[in-house]
């Protein structure tokens, strides 16, 4: 059974656009509360460039990278299209996946937000999802895991992640005007990357499993 | 002349410091905004920054004026979307108020400073004090 690209696409824009009440009350607290207005603006963007005749993995997310750089504002927009972009880079001319292609985008990913953000773990902010949940399935591809295993390894990670944002000060963006009163509250952005990651798992599991 | 972007999050901004620079130097001096979003929302867009520095430039290179946060990150992106179309332009970010320093940097581009030169009048628009 075969999922597209843009299913998955379209997948992560149903999930956010669910979110976006969440994430925009998780964003008030600590934040400027536009997160979830601002990436739900990107991915319904997004959905309206991307097609079923859009097969090229890396092209496709390129394109995705482009769209969310122009349309999502705040620095979500750069930080996402960059990933998006970095992981595209990884998958040029791919139409489907495999385990170390997808490790590559990850890092790819990753190695882009931390150096467009100049930020590192431990921070409060979207890394201390994405790091270790890259790691996660890292080390599961590493074991010999299934492709379905790894991504729910990382699912875990991720959540761990964001529960780990809760204990800890905000040193980069907005949140880090409030010093110590960030403390106990989650990220938005480790949010809003473990609930795109939560979907394309679940999306893979039905689609591509049909489980 | 040295080109000249003005970033902010907020389109009118960007246009309005660019009108007020513009009133300090001439018509030929290149001064472009870059504010807001694709859709006029509030925000700084890599894409449109990118489009504006190749507007500026003219061969001498162009310096950016930054307004909040993100404009720094999505400038960073812009400076590195035109290095990947294969566009050699001499890009410096200066790192100063938007509003004064676009006017600073605007009257040194103008007069035929370098590059080095209308950053550095960006920058020292910070230490301008107003009630002395």
């Amino acid at each position: 059974m075969a999922a597209t690209v843009s299913s998955f696409i379209s997948a992560i824009n149903d999930s956010i656009t669910s979110n976006k009440v969440f994430l925009t009350d998780l964003d008030g607290v600590i934040g400027d509360a536009d997160h979830g207005i601002n990436m739900t603006r990107g991915f319904n963007a997004v959905v309206l460039k991307v097609s079923e005749e859009d097969t090229d993995v890396g092209a496709t997310l390129k394109k995705v990278g482009m769209t969310l750089i122009s349309t999502v504002g705040g620095a979500s927009g750069p930080l996402y299209g960059t990933a998006f972009m970095k992981a595209g880079g990884e998958a040029v001319g791919k139409t489907t996946l495999d385990g170390e292609t997808i490790i590559k985008m990850w890092l790819a990913a990753l190695e882009g937000i931390k150096a467009r953000g100049k930020a590192t773990l431990g921070e409060k902010t979207m890394i201390d999802a994405i790091e270790p949940a890259m790691e996660a399935f890292k080390k599961a591809m590493e074991e010999g895991a299934t492709i379905e295993a790894g991504l729910e390894r990382a699912v875990e990670a991720a959540e761990a992640g964001i529960e780990y944002t809760k204990t800890i000060r905000a040193t980069k963006g907005r949140a880090s005007y409030l010093g110590d009163r960030s403390i106990g509250h989650q990220d938005p952005g480790a949010t809003s990357f473990t609930i795109i990651l939560k979907t394309l798992t679940d999306h893979y599991k039905k689609e591509v499993l049909g489980v | 002349m040295v080109g000249i972007v003005v970033v902010s999050h907020s389109k009118k901004v960007a246009e309005g410091i660019v009108e007020l620079s513009m009133q300090m130097a001439g018509p030929n001096q290149k001064i472009v905004p870059a504010g807001g979003m694709e859709d006029g929302e509030i925000g700084t867009d890599a894409v449109k920054i990118a489009t504006a520095i190749k507007e500026a430039e003219t061969g001498k290179g162009v310096v950016v004026l930054v307004d909040l946060g993100s404009a720094v990150i999505s400038s960073n992106l812009a400076i590195e979307l035109l290095e990947e179309e294969g566009l050699n332009i001499d890009i410096r970010i200066a790192d100063g108020p938007v509003l004064e320093g676009a006017v600073s940097a605007s009257v040194q581009a103008y007069i035929g400073g370098t590059i080095e030169e209308v950053v550095s009048a960006a920058e020292l628009a910070r230490d301008v004090l107003k009630l002395q």
